[in-house]
């Protein structure tokens, strides 16, 4: 019959106003891993939506093994053998693990479950995953990555034969990473089909044999992983070329702005001690979980330390909440926009002045002109692309969301502007614009840190680079002397002593 | 690859949205009119202003306590215990004064503890902000309804119109106006304004949007919780007074269904529980729109428990509308908007 | 001499280990020291008596663990429990039938009929519990008050079998007092339907994570629907225990039964948040409300402090789950070594 064990024909699918995918096809293998690459809202969430069964298309149609079908439920696609592996862990944090593998197909007899029967299967599904805990631990009790093992366990136990992976070298370490990889070959090795989408290049390089390509609810092409080219790729996801990625202007360093010495905080970091420089941009990386957010977020007065000193221009100054690092020229873009940075109900405008309101307040009473002429000012400093102010921020993309984000930290006067992970998310296009804008920051005297993990930006963009691991302060690096692999090492690298009394 | 001052974005709001956003205040409007025309009905003597005052004066006894409730409930939370805290400083009001304090004193009493009781409130829920603040609130009405039952058991604290300054409070008239009236009036403008044109307002409407993003954004959360509580309490303080003042008489149990009526004046209103949304003017129309309907209803001769079936109905009914109503087009196109992350063509 | 120190330190780690132990031990501590002020207290009778005249709340607070294990909360239950006892009763005066066993079953139906409004509110209806509740607390009231035209139904106008049931031990044949014994068979049956049962995981599961849940294809409206249908049952029983025990029924009967139930849940160490509660500690829960309850006149507390210990209680049980909770983070960040 059909070579493919899963094909789409001409599947469209639109929401009110919107045009998710449009005559998309697909075609996927046995036994092949498949990435899909796109820029943000090009589809491929829906299209993962509409394999899985959460949405059904408008048109065309859906066929496995050469034979058509209908998904009209999650549960249906489920029970021809597809599985999903989500971004966001979708997991009961309160049952067991096994219990989290079982859910919805548990073993029962006589209408009563058999705890004894499923903790031995979850055992049995877990063990060649190479895991440390036992099928009767608790859910919460487990770190993002171990959840993730469980994730797979469970799409194992659903004897799928086909499973979609969603982002999921997101939230894990390198060496976690390589131990996904493993997995995933194995099951490749064993006939199972593989999807999944990354923003990741190295991803899809290390483990795809083909890679689909999306872009505007359009299907752009499939090509070869193995003899496809960087610059090729991003043209098929952007349509254009793009020149120059890292726009890093030349400046000379000015004066020391902020300086840490021995930051602590139980549990999280230690003995931190970074500085920055006027008209510098700063890198602050790691692999995840090394405890770089936690480490800004105290600068920010978000999170409380135990111990160190923060000096800002030569002076010691205490951050007990956000207020006091922003009056103190602090400012701060989380790596959340959706749930820390934006109000997504609100207008473009309310929210670029939300920070500075005070400034706006004669007698706690606000004059709205005032607040509307600098939010209209800075959403055009920045290019948001929309048409007005009150436009709501849930209306807009993931890159012009940034800008709003950026638009709103440009609104204090601040000497030091923290970015965390400011390009995750965000398309091509719309990365390059934030690089702009971050250059033509320090030009103007701002000392710039940016937390990220890839490595690109960081060579690119950073004057010095400081690397942490595991909570500690590794190693801190100049531009020229930075090359991946060091960054590499000085990621990974543990502390051969114990800790000195925490 | 962004070309600064190319783009022009628009800074001035349209008209037309406002009439949208009226929406919910049209429909008030008509259920006010529809009540009144109910309550013509029912009885000749509906349409006669002073019979219409004193029934005005009777519930914004209790509607005061309905403008900080909108504020509570912008910022997405719910205070379950106004009821008992008037019931509260109405007992220590009137055990003041029966045991011989000035009755100036007794109603600064009766103040201080309203406040009192929302301090605790807020400092439990600041303190502790895990805590979801209904079941705080549920705690602190037993609580201090139980203070109330001890400090006057089954007795009643009476005699209070004894005292000549404090009977007008309640009673005395500007014309045909009484003073409740206008003391009503007053805070109500001052609400409003509070909640629509100053710093402290945008806060409310901040905190209930996204309390993350608004303690990032500088936003002092936990300090504007803590005087919303704070003011809540302060007010039920002053409904504490005057009823003392319209009853001339306090017992433990009185105030019960408070919590129920304020939350419902303010929900019909068209400020929703979720937080974050909501006008001001709509909170007031309602509040006269409740208080009209339960005068009309006590023309009637329809018992209290029957009108707060009826408040109780009413409030369901119209959380429920808006929620069926849109389970269609509009709810959709938020949902994929926001799971694209595209540009949504359609008007917002 | 040193040689026979004991490791306090052990004992009382494995002691406070878990909730229900914790529980356990204070309620035996309570009970100890009532029993040291008024000996009467652990007596055969005063126990007999204690649970028979609460076993309206125990059995109340079972159903309310479930609608609080899906993140949702109930506080119209005194009034659909008045309401079903209400109208069994009234059926009962006018002859409709006689034997008490159709009076429960007719308050019991009642009272599910309740539970169905309760839940297609809030599942379909997308009204936030609280606000249903508060809604629907009025409305069951305010019927049950229309419904006997605000009269009682009092002692002489039921059936002589009816007013001996609450005080006989028919049902579990000679063993322990009905009542007593129908919350038992509660406890006995929830137990194993939340541990052992599809369904009681689901109910797990959807206050745990309910995002998950839908992508699993568990139908969360109809799982809180049932739940919520369940507690009315549960009220509907309840109902008609209530007026077996005071052989009357009464427009503001149970009036707070809700604040009873919810305090025993908490107490119990049910998550308000969902996902996290267990039988044995709703059990004990209720244990104590119902010892405290029943123990303060004894040792000469008069009513009228009932309801503020009440409100206490609540307030403590949930600030004190807060602080385990807090210092349980504490802990393991301090055991994440750097």
């Amino acid at each position: 019959m059909s070579e493919f064990r899963l094909e789409l024909k001409n599947i469209t699918k639109v929401f009110p106003g919107v045009k998710a995918l449009d005559r998309v096809s697909f075609q996927l293998l046995p036994g092949e891993i498949h990435a899909i690459m796109g820029e943000n809202g090009a589809g491929k969430s829906t299209f993962i939506k509409v394999i899985t069964g959460v949405h059904q298309p408008d048109e065309g149609s859906v066929f496995m093994d050469g034979r058509k079908v209908e998904f009209k439920t999650p549960l249906d696609a489920q029970r021809h053998g597809i599985a999903a592996i989500y971004q966001h862990v979708t997991s009961y944090p309160h049952l067991s693990v096994a219990e989290n593998i079982f859910m919805g197909h548990e073993c029962v007899k006589g209408g009563l479950l058999q705890w004894k029967e499923m903790n031995r299967r979850a055992e049995e599904l877990l063990r060649p995953l190479g895991v440390s805990f036992s099928a009767t631990a608790l859910m919460s009790s487990l770190s993002v990555a171990q959840q993730q093992m469980v994730e797979i366990a469970k799409a194992l136990s659903m004897n799928a034969n086909i499973i979609i992976m969603d982002e999921p070298t997101a939230a894990l370490t390198k060496s976690e990473s390589e131990e996904l990889y493993r997995i995933t070959e194995a099951l490749r090795d064993e006939g199972t089909s593989i999807i999944f989408i990354s923003h990741r290049l190295e991803d899809m390089y290390r483990l795809a044999s083909r890679v689909t390509v999306f872009r505007d609810a359009h299907y752009i092409g499939t090509f070869d992983a193995a003899t496809i080219t960087e610059p090729e790729l991003i043209k098929a996801m952007v349509g254009r070329e793009i020149k120059e990625l890292f726009p890093k202007p030349s400046i000379v360093p000015g004066e020391e702005v902020l300086q840490v010495e021995g930051l602590s905080h139980a549990g999280y970091f230690k003995d931190i001690s970074l500085n920055v420089r006027r008209g510098e941009i700063v890198g602050l990386t790691g692999l995840v979980g090394a405890g770089r957010t936690e480490v800004v977020q105290t600068l920010f007065g978000v999170e409380r330390y135990d111990a160190g000193k923060i000096f800002l221009e030569g002076k010691p100054v205490s951050i007990k909440k956000p207020q006091d690092a922003m009056r103190l020229g602090i400012g701060l873009l989380t790596e959340d926009r959706q749930q820390q940075g934006l109000l997504l109900d609100w207008g473009i405008g309310r929210n670029i002045t939300l920070s500075e309101l005070k400034r706006y307040a004669k007698y706690g009473v606000l004059s709205e002109s005032e607040e509307n002429a600098d939010a209209k000012r800075l959403a055009e400093r920045v290019d948001v692309r929309a048409v007005s102010i009150f436009d709501a921020c849930s209306s807009l993309s993931g890159g012009n969301q940034q800008k709003v984000v950026v638009a709103k930290a440009l609104n204090s006067s601040l000497k030091v502007l923290i970015m965390d992970k400011p390009t995750k998310g965000v398309d091509v296009g719309a990365k390059a614009a934030v690089y702009e804008i971050m250059g033509e920051l320090a030009e103007a005297g701002l000392a710039v840190i940016m937390i990220s993990s890839e490595m690109p930006e960081i060579l690119g963009m950073c004057d010095r680079i400081f690397v942490m691991c595991d909570g500690r302060m590794t190693g801190e690096l100049s531009r020229a002397e930075a090359t991946q692999e060091r960054i590499l090492e000085l990621a990974m690298r543990k502390h051969a002593q114990p800790a000195q009394g925490a | 690859m962004a070309e600064h001052g190319s783009r022009n974005i628009v800074s001035t709001q349209k008209k037309t949205l406002r009439s949208v956003l009226l929406r919910w205040e049209t429909l008030l409007l008509v259920l006010f009119v529809a009540v009144n025309v109910m309550n013509a009905s029912i009885s000749s003597n509906y349409l006669n202003v002073d019979n219409i005052f004193t029934a005005i004066s009777t519930f914004l006894v209790r509607g005061f306590i309905a403008l900080p409730m909108a504020y509570i409930l912008v910022l997405g939370e719910i205070d379950l215990s106004v009821g008992s805290t008037v019931a509260l400083s109405a007992t220590l009001l009137g055990l003041s004064y029966n045991a011989g304090l000035p009755m100036g004193a007794s109603v600064l009493i009766a103040l201080f503890c309203g406040m009192a009781c929302g301090l605790i409130n807020g400092l439990l829920l600041t303190q502790f902000q895990e805590l979801a603040p209904m079941i705080v609130t549920l705690g602190t009405m037993t609580l201090y309804r139980g203070i109330a039952e001890i400090l006057l058991g089954s007795q009643s604290a009476s005699n209070l119109h004894q005292c000549a300054w404090f009977y007008e409070l309640y009673y005395a008239k500007l014309g045909p106006i009484p003073y409740v009236f206008l003391v009503f009036c007053l805070l109500a403008v001052v609400f409003g304004f509070v909640l629509h044109k100053t710093l402290f307002g945008r806060q409310l409407y901040a905190i209930g949007t996204n309390r993350m993003a608004a303690h990032y954004a500088g936003v002092p959360v936990q300090r504007v919780r803590f005087i919303s509580y704070a003011l809540i309490g302060l007010v039920c303080g002053l409904s504490a007074v005057f009823y003392g003042s319209w009853m001339g008489t306090v017992r433990s149990d009185i105030a019960t269904g408070y919590e129920l009526e304020a939350i419902s004046m303010v929900v019909l209103g068209g400020i929703s529980t979720a937080g974050g949304k909501g006008n001001f003017p709509g909170t007031i129309i309602s509040i006269f729109t409740v208080g009209l309907l339960r005068y009309g209803l006590g023309l009637a001769n329809v018992n209290t428990q029957t009108i707060l079936m009826i408040i109780g109905a009413i409030l369901i009914l119209m959380v429920m509308l808006p929620n069926v109503i849109d389970t269609s087009s509009a709810k959709k196109a938020r949902a994929s908007a926001a799971g694209m992350q595209q540009q949504v063509s359609a008007p917002q | 001499m040193q040689k026979t120190s004991f490791d306090f330190k052990a004992l009382w780690k494995r002691l406070t280990a878990s909730r229900e132990m914790t529980l356990f031990l204070v309620l035996a501590l309570i009970c100890a020291f009532i029993q040291a002020r008024n000996h009467s207290f652990l007596t055969g009778k005063t126990i007999e008596d204690m649970l028979k005249n609460y076993s309206t709340t125990i059995t109340l607070s079972l159903g309310m663990m479930s609608v609080l294990l899906i993140g949702g909360i109930d506080i119209s239950v005194a009034s659909s429990l008045a309401f079903s006892g209400m109208c069994a009763s009234l059926l009962m005066r006018e002859g409709v039938y006689s034997s008490t066993l159709v009076m429960f079953l007719v308050s019991i139906a009642i009272g599910t009929l309740c539970g169905l409004l309760v839940g297609s509110v809030i599942a379909y209806g997308q009204v936030i519990p609280i606000i249903a509740t508060l809604g629907l607390t009025n409305i069951f009231r305010g019927a049950t008050y229309l419904v006997s035209d605000s009269q009682w139904v009092s002692a002489y106008q039921f059936q002589a079998s009816f007013k001996q049931f609450a005080q006989t031990n028919t049902l579990s044949f000679g063993l322990m007092n009905n009542l007593i014994f129908i919350a038992l068979i509660c406890y006995a049956v929830f137990f194993v339907v939340m541990r052992w049962t599809r369904f009681g995981r689901r109910i797990y599961a959807v206050g745990s994570n309910p995002e998950a849940a839908s992508i699993s294809g568990i139908r969360i409206k109809r799982i809180k629907l049932v739940v919520y249908t369940m507690m009315g049952s549960f009220s509907g029983l309840v109902g008609a225990m209530y007026t077996a025990l005071y052989a009357s029924a009464q427009n503001d009967m149970a009036t707070g039964m809700e604040m009873d139930a919810i305090a025993a849940c908490v107490l119990g160490g049910v998550s308000l948040s969902g996902g996290q509660g267990s039988v044995v500690g709703v059990l004990l829960g209720a244990l104590t409300m119902t010892v405290i309850s029943k123990a303060l006149p004894l040792i000469g507390i008069s009513q009228f402090w009932q309801r503020a210990i009440k409100g206490l209680i609540i307030l403590l049980a949930i600030i004190i789950n807060i602080l385990a909770q807090r210092a349980l983070q504490k802990n393991q960040l301090k055991a994440r070594e750097i």
